[in-house]
């Protein structure tokens, strides 16, 4: 679906990272772990195309993002849900209809009202449905992110740093509804630096983790 | 497009600086254009009567002694009858040429003790008369006769009128074109200050065509709503105005007539045809530059 072929970027100040590869299949679980600054984020952004790889070849869904322009990449974007580290929200829109948007967009609006309730009710924001993004809690932040992230039932879900903000108990809960969402046969990437979310993570699914470090991208120790 | 999709319009915030620029700038622009309407309407009117009055007529002015006016002016008028191309010609009464002296002399005037020429006026047929023969004629007939056919100062004050009614289309040019400059700035200000909200809608998937449609939409409707309120004030305005009549000037005519008023109904669907445009142009501009 997301496959990422002996891929660079050069940020204009330098090589980030070089020929990484990375294929992200139906029912994948991988991890994207490394130092601060090592380029996860950018590397998350060349999966759903908000970046263009420098060197070598990003395929969405089987065809060329540099080929895909614009408008390819957004109707690619409608199949990979895609969960901020600081969320991006509409703010003065309601928490629903931000969950809503993909939707929304893609003029399908009429096909979300059946399951808003039950993904409300699913991430644990069936009371916060008219409340404006500002109003909620990090952790209530991130749900809304995946609730949005999975309202179109993607194929791939990409989460940078999901749970970078909230305790533990809530990382656990958004860590199973991502394992739930992969159960279901969706592709999942997340990027964390959180090693104890791996750790569970890997006592419930089988997950690859990939170590992104000094410019290149590396199967994670056995300790891992 | 004004009907359009409700959801999509709310991903654009509704408030803004921009939102009370783009409608104050139609609005006031609209009223303008109804005034530059008016303006090239009443030049309009002007420039067909002066032309239409004017090209018909003549003058012929008799200065004589006293004695012997009423013989020329029968003499001029026999003359006048037996000139091909003249439709009809009369001497002008006592009582209109009071009428016409009465604005610079007032009321009261004694006609009777004042050289005052005879004047008659003549209306041509479709054809006109040989203005050098009649010249001719009235020379050896009538020698205290001035033939004025109004060429002279006709063509000036035609020509004056067709230029005033220009300067009037120009007018209306002019605002529109600056009312889409200004909402082109608005607008690009808007999706400027509307970063995050782009980013957003990139990012479930909007396509540029999507994003562009929901600023599009809210700014047309945005000058639609200006437009009308600065209209309906500009046609308000016009409506308080003097009326035109006899003794009044170009100024007291300048307003609409009869069916007249429904020329500024056409300036909100212009502002926002122009909305629509300018802000489209701006929005693909934008899009394609923050991509």
């Amino acid at each position: 679906m997301i496959d990422l072929q002996n891929v660079g970027y050069n940020y204009g100040g330098g090589e980030l990272f070089t020929d990484v590869s990375l294929t992200l299949a139906p029912g994948t679980f991988h991890f994207l772990t490394g130092p601060s600054g090592s380029g996860k984020t950018t590397l998350m952004k060349l999966c759903y195309g908000e970046l263009q790889a420098t060197t070598g070849r990003v395929a969405m869904f089987g065809a060329d993002a540099k080929g895909l322009g614009r408008d390819g990449v957004a109707l690619a974007r409608r199949r990979i849900g895609v969960v901020h580290q600081d969320c991006q929200f509409l703010d003065h829109l309601a928490v629903s209809d931000n969950i809503l948007l993909p939707l929304t967009v893609a003029g399908r609006t009429a096909d979300g009202a059946d399951n808003l309730v039950d993904l409300l009710t699913w991430v644990g924001l069936a009371g916060q449905a008219g409340q404006r993004p500002p109003e909620l809690s990090g952790g209530e932040r991130q749900r809304a992110a995946l609730a949005r992230a999975v309202i179109m039932s993607p194929e791939v879900i990409l989460a940078d740093e999901p749970t970078g903000n909230v305790d533990w108990e809530m990382s656990q809960r958004l860590l199973t509804l991502l394992v739930e969402l992969n159960k279901m046969g969706k592709a999942v990437l997340i990027a964390t630096h959180d090693m104890n979310l791996i750790r569970a993570a890997k006592a419930q699914v089988q997950a690859r983790v990939l170590r992104l470090q000094g410019g290149r991208l590396r199967a994670a120790g056995a300790d891992l | 497009m004004m009907l359009g999709d409700p959801q999509a319009d709310r991903a654009v915030p509704p408030t803004g600086f921009t939102a009370t620029l783009t409608t104050f700038a139609a609005g006031a622009m609209a009223f303008l254009a109804v005034f530059a309407l008016a303006l090239a309407l009443a030049t309009d009117r002007l420039a067909d009567r002066w032309a239409a009055e004017l090209a018909r007529t003549s003058t012929l002015r008799i200065s004589a002694p006293a004695t012997e006016l009423p013989a020329q002016t029968a003499q001029a008028l026999r003359v006048l009858d037996t000139t091909p191309g003249v439709a009809s010609s009369r001497a002008v009464t006592a009582d209109e040429a009071r009428a016409l002296l009465e604005p610079w002399f007032g009321p009261d005037l004694p006609l009777e003790n004042l050289p005052v020429p005879q004047l008659i006026e003549i209306v041509e047929d479709a054809d006109g008369y040989d203005a050098t023969g009649l010249r001719a004629r009235l020379q050896a007939e009538v020698p205290g006769a001035v033939l004025d056919d109004h060429t002279r100062w006709r063509a000036p004050l035609v020509q004056a009128a067709g230029r005033l009614r220009t300067l009037g289309v120009v007018a209306l040019v002019l605002i529109f074109g600056a009312t889409g400059a200004m909402i082109t700035l608005a607008a690009q200000a808007a999706l400027a200050a509307n970063a995050q909200v782009i980013r957003v809608l990139r990012l479930v998937g909007a396509t540029d065509a999507y994003i562009a449609r929901a600023f599009v939409r809210r700014f047309t409707l945005r000058a639609l709503s200006g437009a009308a309120v600065g209209a309906l004030a500009g046609m308000v305005a016009i409506g308080f105005l003097p009326s035109a009549d006899a003794a009044g000037g170009f100024l007291t005519g300048l307003g609409f007539q009869g069916a007249g008023w429904l020329w500024p109904l056409i300036v909100p669907p212009m502002a926002a045809l122009v909305a629509y445009v300018a802000t489209r142009i701006a929005a693909g501009r934008m899009l394609q530059e923050q991509s």
